[in-house]
């Protein structure tokens, strides 16, 4: 489905959200992402925003309030593609999956599950392997491969689905300075040629604050919303918002 | 030994059970339930005993039990708010329990029962083999078909499910497929250890292979291997086919396991 230019990438309007029997996660959250957005979402462990991720995706239904991706209901059919890359801890596998069988599983939102791939599949993954570098490495299991690598190659899956909107939650965890360096250049990369929108959640944000558009702190609700350089100097310590 | 009949057609159910067991046990396994397998076998033990009530072919009403034991573990994962060891802990003791109760009912907890339960190639029949045969390829058509699907859902099932795959429907397929396997294979393995022979050659070649469908080949031919070699060996020694298959197919997870290892000795 082409993309409407004025339509925002993602609207949380009023969106509260319990886990069953718990307490509040989040209440009330108002937010506007527009399209090409680099946002980070950043906060304290338990504050809610791989939360609010989840319900951007469409994996959680808020207990009140309305959530739009591209002005549609998360999921809904012939929507803009939303691609997601969950904490690399819940992507481990106990078979030797390699790096083009993981890419390759990312064309399921293009081509949908049924048949073998076809030679522009094929191109696309191909594509996806060189853009995160990793095409020396494309025949070599992921278990075989560093932290940082491993995060490439599910970035790759992701480009292989051709998003619109690219959704990350704590990519950097367990994977060095460098790579987290290397990453955030990448994502930068991305929104820049492809114009694809980005969700970053983090609970330390040091290493893409200098290329995200847009940060918002999250804690239950959010406390703070704008240009990561306007952000309390205090505030770059994250166990502040405890 | 192949000129028997009865021979023959175990080692040709055989084969099929040996591809289709591990190529249904890689997904279970690769989604951490690889006991799936055991609590649907004790809902198709329900089955049989159903069938002995009934006077029904217990082949058929196994199949029809383990099939919606498979629906009811995925509905209560996924729906029921049930984890998935409480899912199949529901449907296992509930099968079990059905089972004996039934069985009892049915006055046959006999010889031909154990049959079902431990496996036996003297049971195998003509129309077991049709059945089997037709079962099996269709299962086997519908791994190859849905294989990207399948993979894609069991690596990462948020993330399909964001990409706006389907994976309920997948699962399900998954836990239908399943409970057709351990329905075609209780004559030559067994309730009991059907679910061995799902697990087994996957965690044997995961030790080995270097890919996904390397993975998935290697486990179907250690099944092949298994259940041939278990029953040339329970029919010269006498032996009880399903636990010889296993026994098979657990050296093969050992000897795996040697060799994955043997690198690191030198």
């Amino acid at each position: 489905m082409p993309l409407t230019p004025s339509v925002p990438a993602l609207e949380l309007d009023g969106v509260s959200f319990a886990y069953r029997g718990g307490p509040p996660a989040l209440e009330d959250v108002t937010l506007t992402v527009e399209q090409g957005a680099f946002l980070g979402i950043a906060g304290p462990n338990g504050g809610g925003k791989t939360t609010l991720l989840r319900l951007a995706l469409g994996l959680e239904r808020p207990v009140s309030g309305t959530v739009r991706v591209f002005g549609l209901a998360p999921g809904a059919r012939g929507a803009p593609r939303v691609a997601y890359v969950a904490q690399r801890a819940q992507l481990a596998s106990g078979t030797p999956v390699t790096v083009r069988e993981t890419v390759e599983t990312g064309r399921l939102a293009v081509r949908g599950v049924v048949g073998p791939l076809r030679a522009a599949d094929r191109r696309a993954v191909g594509q996806a392997i060189d853009r995160v570098g990793l095409q020396d490495r494309a025949g070599a299991p992921l278990r075989t491969l560093s932290g940082g690598m491993q995060q490439r190659a599910f970035i790759a899956r992701a480009l292989a689905a051709e998003p619109a909107l690219l959704a990350l939650d704590e990519p950097t965890t367990g994977v060095d300075a460098t790579a987290q360096e290397s990453l955030a250049e990448l994502l930068a990369e991305l929104r820049e040629e492809l114009g694809v929108t980005i969700l970053y959640v983090s609970h330390e944000f040091g290493a893409v604050e200098h290329v995200v558009s847009r940060l918002v702190l999250v804690r239950g609700r959010i406390v703070f919303d704008g240009d990561p350089a306007t952000l309390p100097a205090m505030w770059h310590d994250p166990s502040h918002a405890h | 030994m192949l000129e028997l009949e009865f021979m023959r057609l175990a080692l040709a159910v055989g084969v099929v059970v040996g591809i289709l067991a591990p190529a249904v046990g890689f997904f279970l396994v690769e989604r951490r339930q690889a006991l799936v397998g055991d609590g649907l076998g004790h809902v198709a033990f329900a089955g049989v005993a159903a069938g002995y009530l009934l006077g029904i072919e217990p082949v058929l009403t196994a199949l029809a039990f383990a099939v919606v034991g498979g629906l009811a573990i995925e509905w209560l994962r996924t729906r029921g708010g049930a984890a998935g060891d409480q899912a199949l802990a529901l449907v296992f003791y509930t099968g079990i329990a059905l089972g004996v109760v039934l069985v009892s009912s049915a006055g046959r907890l006999d010889v031909n029962l154990f049959q079902f339960l431990f496996g036996s190639i003297l049971t195998v029949t003509w129309g077991d083999f049709w059945l089997v045969l037709a079962l099996g390829l269709g299962s086997l058509a519908a791994i190859g078909v849905l294989y990207r699907g399948l993979v894609g859902a069991v690596l990462d099932e948020e993330g399909s499910r964001v990409a706006g795959v389907r994976v309920g429907l997948l699962n399900t397929t998954v836990a239908v497929l399943a409970a057709l396997t351990i329905g075609i294979s209780m004559r030559v393995v067994g309730i009991l250890l059907i679910a061995a022979l799902m697990a087994l050659p996957v965690l044997a070649a995961q030790r080995v292979a270097w890919s996904l469908r390397s993975t998935l080949c290697l486990a179907m031919g250690i099944g092949i291997v298994s259940v041939v070699t278990g029953l040339v060996l329970s029919y010269y020694g006498d032996l009880a086919p399903g636990g010889t298959i296993v026994l098979v197919a657990a050296g093969a997870f050992v000897v795996a396991a040697l060799v994955e290892a043997r690198p690191r000795l030198r």
